[in-house]
């Protein structure tokens, strides 16, 4: 008996109950599509976060004052640092580190600001003119901070979008002053509109000169230098270059943690990987409940076809005649319910998107691969056993059956 | 043809043994036409099944064309029934989702046969019994009797030297259970060797051997024409 003519006999008994081959189908459509979906929205989750992070610029170095043991993961600005990060240790990276385009000192904090009666609890940031490339965030109106202010220690403010519309509204903001926890500011400029980015409202900032935050907040230590390198081969060399800068700087003591932006990729990229396998496991689950699903199935069919199977037998089939015909039926229910589940899974991770912004999919070949294969080894594995049961079916017996 | 010798079947019923044939010799010669009776519980039907290779003996020799049968294995009996023993059932036990055509060429497709082949050779018979103008109807459109010549067609289809009937007329009517003794006795002439088992006297008068079980023994074997 060949292959073709087993098909079409597995093909006209699932053809024949159609009602019942659907049901059994949906038990492993629902499970495909499930994975397919999940693992979807986890790998989009993944993409997103890595767009977004490269997006606030590339080849960032992020250097914290304290020392963590650990390479990359997010490390808060701690307080009761042993040895501070100074302005002055940022102008000496930006003078010896060759390797280097920038390295902009960061302090940052909340505070409040106000305009005549209106006031609003927002983020402040001291920084140097070089923030803008950076980080990849203009000013639109007016001017950013200049060199001059820095050295300076000038009370002037360049305004988020949000800031200056909370406070502002449709007025002209340049040239204004506003209370910055309690000190004069002048508003020397508007930033471009940038949006929300990892769950941070980047409109709702106030930048200030370094120096000035540095007042404002009452330290004379830097939170952060972000220094970023023109090529990411250079990365590795760059770090060799800051620690010896810093190092000599701070008694030969590394009491400074380096992060790069590849390595704070890879610990999210590790995170939301273990998410998505995670997702991907639990639609698993139902996915090996369909399969339960059809080897319940196959097994109400072996016995309703039992006299079927024993008719073939008298005429000539043997154990493994009957053994494929019943795999074969069980196989085509998983293939075709997984085919069709793939069609959905991947149907509604591209519709989704469209509808819902804030849930991002990204469909992979490999979860493609890896549910259809999934799915036809549970007919091979769930179809064994009715088939198995099918094929040792005494004729006799199975003749006589009602 | 056949050779039966201290043929014994034992069935194990929880503690007890059931022996259901013990010591039965047989000889069957090519082209006999030979009824089996006797009442329930006789044995005919596991003397059947013995002979049909669907089951195998406890203890004894069964030798069909000189073949030693008994120490096959399940694929080779299953080749054994399908080359060389055609089927008839009381109950018919066509495939309800077939077509008479696609019932008569099963067994076709367990020999290997491509399916043009099978057309080819399941047509003809079908129109030796009668069935041309119904081959694509399926078995619940057809009559007992119009299904009972299906399953004929399809005991035949590999032309087998030995055909065994199970009461072949026990769910008929007289007139249909005719036809069908009218087709069997027909393709005895042609040489077919033929086994009925009835409980029909009328059926039993028309075969030329009538063979009696009793308790799992033969009591009786006359030529009777």
């Amino acid at each position: 008996m060949n292959f073709l003519e087993t098909f079409r006999v597995s093909f006209e008994a699932i053809l024949s109950n159609k009602v019942r081959s659907g049901l059994t189908m949906l038990g492993v459509i629902i499970g495909v599509m499930a994975v397919i979906l999940l693992v979807s929205i986890g790998e989009g989750a993944r993409v997103y976060i890595t767009k977004e992070l490269t997006g606030l610029g590339t080849n960032l170095l992020i250097i914290q004052p304290g020392k963590t043991s650990t390479s990359g993961g997010f490390h808060p600005p701690s307080a009761g640092t042993v040895r501070k990060l100074t302005y002055d240790d940022a102008q000496a990276l930006k003078r010896r580190a060759w390797l280097l385009t920038d390295a902009v000192p960061l302090v940052f904090g909340t505070g409040r600001i106000k305009f005549g009666n209106l006031g609003r609890d927002t983020m402040i940031i001291g920084t140097t003119p070089e923030f803008q490339r950076v980080r990849n965030l203009y000013v639109d109106t007016g001017s950013f901070i200049s060199q001059g202010d820095v050295d300076s220690k000038a009370k002037i403010v360049v305004l988020g979008t949000k800031v200056k519309e909370e406070l502002f509204g449709d007025q002209n903001a340049l040239g204004k002053v506003v209370m910055l926890s309690d000190a004069r500011y002048r508003v020397v400029g508007v930033m471009r509109k940038k949006g929300t980015s990892l769950g941070m409202d980047i409109d709702d900032v106030v930048y200030v000169p370094v120096t000035s935050g540095q007042e404002l907040f009452d330290t004379d230590s830097l939170f952060e230098i972000i220094a970023s390198t023109p090529r990411a081969e250079d990365t590795d060399r760059a770090i060799a270059q800051i620690k010896d800068i810093l190092m000599k700087r701070h008694a030969h003591k590394e009491d400074f943690t380096l992060q790069t932006q590849g390595a704070m990729l890879d610990t999210m990229n590790t995170i939301l990987g273990v998410l998505t396998a995670v997702l991907g496991g639990i639609a698993g689950i139902s996915l090996l409940v369909g399969g339960i699903g059809i080897m319940n199935i196959m097994l109400v069919s072996v016995r309703e076809r039992t006299r079927e199977i024993g008719i073939r037998k008298a005429l000539g089939a043997r154990n493994k005649d009957i053994m494929a015909q019943f795999m074969i039926e069980a196989m085509t229910l998983s293939g075709a319910g997984g085919i069709i589940g793939i069609l959905i899974g991947v149907g509604l991770a591209l519709i989704i998107p469209v509808f819902i912004d804030v849930l991002p999919t990204s469909v992979s070949a490999w979860s493609i691969l890896m549910a259809f294969t999934f799915s036809a080894a549970v007919g091979v594995f769930f179809g064994v056993y009715p088939a198995r049961k099918a094929a040792l079916q005494d004729p006799i017996q199975a003749l006589r059956y009602e | 043809m056949i050779e039966l010798a201290d043929i014994t079947k034992t069935y194990r019923m929880g503690e007890v043994d059931i022996t259901v044939l013990s010591d039965v010799s047989l000889k069957v010669r090519q082209g006999e036409l030979i009824a089996i009776m006797g009442p329930s519980g006789s044995g005919k039907s596991t003397l059947m099944n013995i002979i049909g290779c669907l089951d195998r003996p406890t203890s004894g020799v069964y030798r069909f064309e000189q073949r030693e049968i008994s120490t096959l294995s399940d694929d080779e009996l299953a080749s054994v029934r399908n080359v060389k023993i055609g089927f008839v059932f009381q109950t018919f036990n066509l495939l309800p989702r077939f077509s008479a055509l696609k019932n008569v060429e099963v067994p076709l497709i367990y020999s290997g046969v491509p399916a043009r082949v099978r057309r080819e050779r399941a047509i003809p018979l079908l129109e030796q019994v009668g069935l041309s103008e119904r081959m694509h109807h399926k078995p619940t459109e057809l009559s007992g009797g119009q299904q009972q010549r299906v399953a004929i067609a399809r005991a035949l289809v590999n032309h087998p030297p030995l055909l065994l009937a199970d009461e072949p007329t026990g769910n008929l009517d007289s007139r249909s259970g005719e036809e069908i003794l009218k087709i069997l006795t027909g393709l005895n002439n042609q040489g077919v060797t033929i086994i009925i088992v009835t409980h029909d006297p009328g059926v039993a008068a028309r075969c030329k051997r009538n063979i009696h079980l009793k308790d799992g023994q033969i009591v009786g074997d006359q030529v009777t024409a």
